[in-house]
């Protein structure tokens, strides 16, 4: 199938409104003969299955958590941007529209990204209609902070649990519709594949996690808010059970995966303190507003933090960015902290971190004045560390954060699968190779809320006579066999290697060769690693207890069964790309002072893997047109 | 460093349970609680038996699907902490402690460690929300709110809706967690238009739902690891009394 992106005509700035203007709607008393089934009830998720179920269809949503509250949403912390220019400092959509496309290395949709921009307006509206408390000024007005790659103030927060407030509000929203009985949810339910009728999505096979029972679920639309897989390394600041195994089902039923190497590593997460540890808890982005990233100058350092003066200080993000400072993107902030760490300049026990200090903001705000703008995230960093961080620096290391990659979708959101859509950050298009801090919860929140009701109706308006959709057919029949087969496969395995030792290894690999910093000999031996590792789980992992009732070493197995496959794409993905932009760093593809090279002759296009034979993959190509900007060499200096 | 655990198997909620005891070694005091858990279970699963479930996701103390009663406290005794925010530094070497499940008629045992707390989702799907849907929002700033009452509004609003407050309550009351929800939006202009109505249908369905009644013990905030306050307990009752002259006859 030939990649249509579906973006409208006229110009940028037009588009979107054009699209409104022409695309098909469907009549409210129609809209009730309608089913929609949500996979995922975080911000893009819950937020289409509210605004769904507002406009009067039938929503059926799914989650895995006991309640949608709970969604991975809830920990975004920093903030949400939008170009509401309340600060007068020169913002509008067009200079958040270059931001991000700049951020994102010029490998991002231009008409998706502008729509973005556009919609993130309407957004801090809504969301302060559903009562969010966002952080206010004196005089009663809405605050505003700035975020790395940016210049101006346009960041909307509520201290450092923004993502919380905006989930909160968007949860209270699907609660109101599970009252007026427009909206079912399925809580503790897994998603294990999706049925196709006659090429068109038109159901789900779930799994209760309480009971194990497997149930067929059938629908005119489905729609994926199933979020990032960055838990693929393991460690990383994702939750536990955040997995990519829906949109990995989907894509071997034939929806095509776009830069799935794209993964950002988030430069200020707490570092490792030893193998035991499942997590790597995030310090909001927002620190970098008044912290100040060091390491000392000498290797052998054994001075305390607070002991060491400024000149024994090297303030590398200062020293190598001035125009930006602290406040460059996430994905060059990582790379200089590897750079140092691996040049042997890493502090604490495992130097494998670097310093974030607060010591010159207290000095000149009052620590009542940090306190305000991060206490939250101060008291988690005790809370975990047992270290007080108005007193001494943070310590502070990249990890596995977001994934900029996701399903193909065109510009209405749909992916290759007719009648499968997918928001927020189980899509693409919009991050580009590296996404600007408060993107996520705005991308997520309009694809979910303003974008994506706006676009389905053009491919439900086909379905108005189409009738309820029948769950006693052989394709649901078949895509239920599947699902029982591989749960009763798993179950048959009773090897002795638990498998969280096997998904640590799985991380290890690729957090070393896909990770920050690529190159080709690494990724060929990582290929070969991901493969035997897949035939050792198949072989040997241990997966105790039965499929009736809850059984968490199942769903982590069935989870992992599909990291081990989504890592071996990530790879060949990455080996394919003969170039440096943004989060994907390929050292054989470097300028001399080591900053990214792009290759935008040969590279200018996202990829989209089709999955082909059942174990080999295509791509396809789709341009990346730029009409309102040039692409230039990004620089942060 | 070791530790005994004692800690509460049930296959389901028709069935009976009890406490069954593991001896952990090498542990290290830089472990979370969870993580120590994580080292039980894939000890269990090699040896082919069931392992403890046990409620988990984020990791970092903001979802609240952990809970777990430690020694007899919600959450561990920190205090303001999640169990996933809990680490082993927080206990001695050689000690034995006591992992149950949050208790209470409401929270209904799923399997060993698990509970159901939709009870709570249905307290907020009573009203636990502002009716403005998508499009219909005003201009952020046309409506200013001063920056006291944002923050105010704010400290409510933190629940993460764990139930710890619940699992400590002598009542097994969620008084804490409704009120948070009142308080938060009750505070805000946007919520004024529904307040009445809210506070009216959430205080009952709190207690159709078997939570109990409020005895001002002030437990819960003791445990709560957003430190809402006692207060908003105090300010529902206002909102709950004002609202029952107001609007009931």
């Amino acid at each position: 199938m030939a990649l249509n992106a579906k973006i409208p005509a006229g110009p940028l700035k037009d588009k979107w409104q054009n699209y409104l203007a022409k695309t098909r709607i469907v009549n409210p008393a129609n809209r009730k003969k309608l089913d929609v089934i949500v996979v995922g009830g975080g911000l893009s998720g819950g937020g289409a299955a509210a605004s769904l179920a507002e406009l009067g269809y039938n929503v059926k949503v799914f989650f895995f958590q006991d309640s949608a509250r709970r969604s991975h949403s809830v920990a975004a912390q920093g903030g949400v941007n939008a170009a509401k220019n309340y600060k007068n400092d020169g913002d509008n959509i067009y200079r958040m529209f270059y931001d991000t496309i700049k951020g994102g290395d010029f490998r991002s949709r231009e008409a998706n990204v502008y729509r973005m921009a556009e919609v993130s307006v309407d957004l801090i509206d809504h969301m302060v209609a559903q009562g969010v408390p966002f952080g206010r000024e004196y005089g009663g007005y809405l605050s505003n902070r700035s975020f790395g790659g940016v210049l101006v103030s346009r960041t909307f927060y509520a201290r450092g649990q923004t993502g919380q407030q905006l989930l909160l509000a968007t949860y209270q929203a699907m609660m109101k519709q599970v009252k007026v009985g427009k909206l079912k949810q399925y809580n503790r339910h897994e998603i294990l594949d999706i049925v196709l009728v006659n090429g068109k999505a038109r159901g789900i096979i779930a799994r209760n996690l309480d009971t194990g029972e497997i149930s067929r679920h059938a629908a005119h639309a489905v729609v994926f808010g199933t979020g990032g897989f960055g838990k693929i390394f393991y460690l990383s600041t994702l939750a536990m059970n955040s997995n990519g195994s829906a949109n990995w089902r989907a894509h071997k039923k034939g929806a095509y995966f776009a830069n799935p190497s794209w993964t950002q590593i988030h430069p200020t997460a707490l570092p490792q303190s030893g193998e035991h540890q499942s997590k790597l808890t995030l310090m909001s982005e927002s620190l970098r507003n008044d912290g100040r990233i060091w390491v000392p100058k000498n290797k052998d350092e054994q001075r305390s933090p607070g002991d060491i003066p400024d000149e024994d200080r090297d303030y590398y993000l200062e020293r190598r960015y001035p125009a930006f400072g602290n406040l460059v993107p996430r994905d060059v902030a990582s790379r200089a902290a590897k750079e140092r760490m691996d040049a042997g300049y890493g502090v604490g026990s495992l130097k494998n971190a670097v310093y974030l200090d607060f010591k010159t903001a207290i000095e000149r705000l009052g620590e009542d004045t940090i306190k305000e703008r991060y206490g939250n995230l101060f008291t988690m960093y005790e809370k975990i560390t047992a270290i007080n961080a108005y007193k001494e620096p943070m310590k502070i290391s990249p990890a596995a954060h977001f994934s900029m990659g996701g399903l193909w979708v065109d510009y209405e959101l749909q992916t290759s699968i007719p009648g499968l859509f997918a928001v927020g950050e189980a899509n693409f298009a919009d991050h580009g190779a590296n996404r600007l801090g408060a993107n996520s919860l705005l991308q997520a929140s309009v694809d979910g809320n303003f974008i994506l009701p706006n676009t389905i109706s053009n491919y439900l308006a086909d379905d108005i006579r189409t009738g309820s959709i029948s769950t006693d057919t052989p394709e649901f029949d078949d895509a239920e066999k599947a699902v029982k087969d591989q749960v009763e496969k798993l179950l048959a395995i009773k090897g002795t290697m638990p498998v969280d030792q096997i998904h640590r290894r799985l991380g290890k690999i690729m957090f070393k060769e896909v990770a920050m910093s690529r190159n080709e000999k690494g990724m060929i031996w990582a290929i070969e690693e991901i493969r035997k590792l897949r035939k050792e789980f198949w072989e040997n992992a241990a997966i105790s207890g039965d499929e009736k009732g809850p059984n968490s070493e199942l769903e982590k197995a069935g989870r992992l069964a599909d990291y081990l496959e989504i890592a071996e794409l990530m790879t060949v993905d990455a080996l394919n790309r003969k170039e440096s932009c943004g989060a994907h760093f390929r050292e054989d593809y470097q300028t001399e002072d080591g900053e990214a090279m792009r290759d935008d002759k040969n590279y200018m296009y996202s990829s989209a893997w089709e999955w082909e034979n059942g174990k080999e993959w295509k791509e396809h190509k789709e341009p990346l047109e730029f009409t309102e900007v040039t692409p230039t060499v990004r620089s942060y200096k | 460093m070791k530790l005994t655990l004692k800690i509460w198997r049930q296959d389901n909620a028709k069935t009976k349970g009890k406490l069954v005891s593991y001896d952990l070694s090498d542990l290290s005091s830089d472990m979370s609680f969870l993580e120590m858990l994580d080292v039980l279970n894939e000890q269990l699963a090699v040896k082919g038996e069931r392992v403890v479930e046990f409620d988990h996701d984020c990791r970092e103390g903001i979802c609240g699907q952990c809970s777990l009663v430690i020694n007899g406290q919600a959450h561990g005794p920190e205090g303001h902490y999640t169990t996933c925010q809990t680490h082993l530094r927080s206990f001695k070497d050689g000690e034995t402690l006591y992992v149950e499940p949050f208790r209470a008629n409401a929270f209904p045992v799923i399997r060993d460690l698990k509970v159901d707390r939709t009870s709570m989702d249905r307290i907020i799907q009573s009203g636990g929300y502002i009716s403005s849907f998508t499009g219909m929002a005003p201009e952020a700033n046309s409506t200013p709110i001063h920056h006291d009452i944002a923050e105010s509004a704010f400290d409510s609003a933190a629940c993460i809706g764990c139930g710890a407050c619940v699992a400590t309550c002598k009542n097994s009351s969620a008084a804490l967690f409704v009120s948070a929800k009142v308080g938060h939006l009750a505070k805000l202009p946007q919520g004024q238009v529904e307040r009445m109505e809210r506070v009216i249908a959430m205080v009952t369905t709190h207690d159709d739902e078997g939570f109990g009644s409020c005895t001002h013990t002030g437990a819960c905030a003791m445990v709560c690891p957003q430190e809402v306050q006692l207060l908003d307990i105090a300010r529902m009752n206002f909102e709950y009394n004002r609202a029952v002259c107001l609007v009931k006859d």
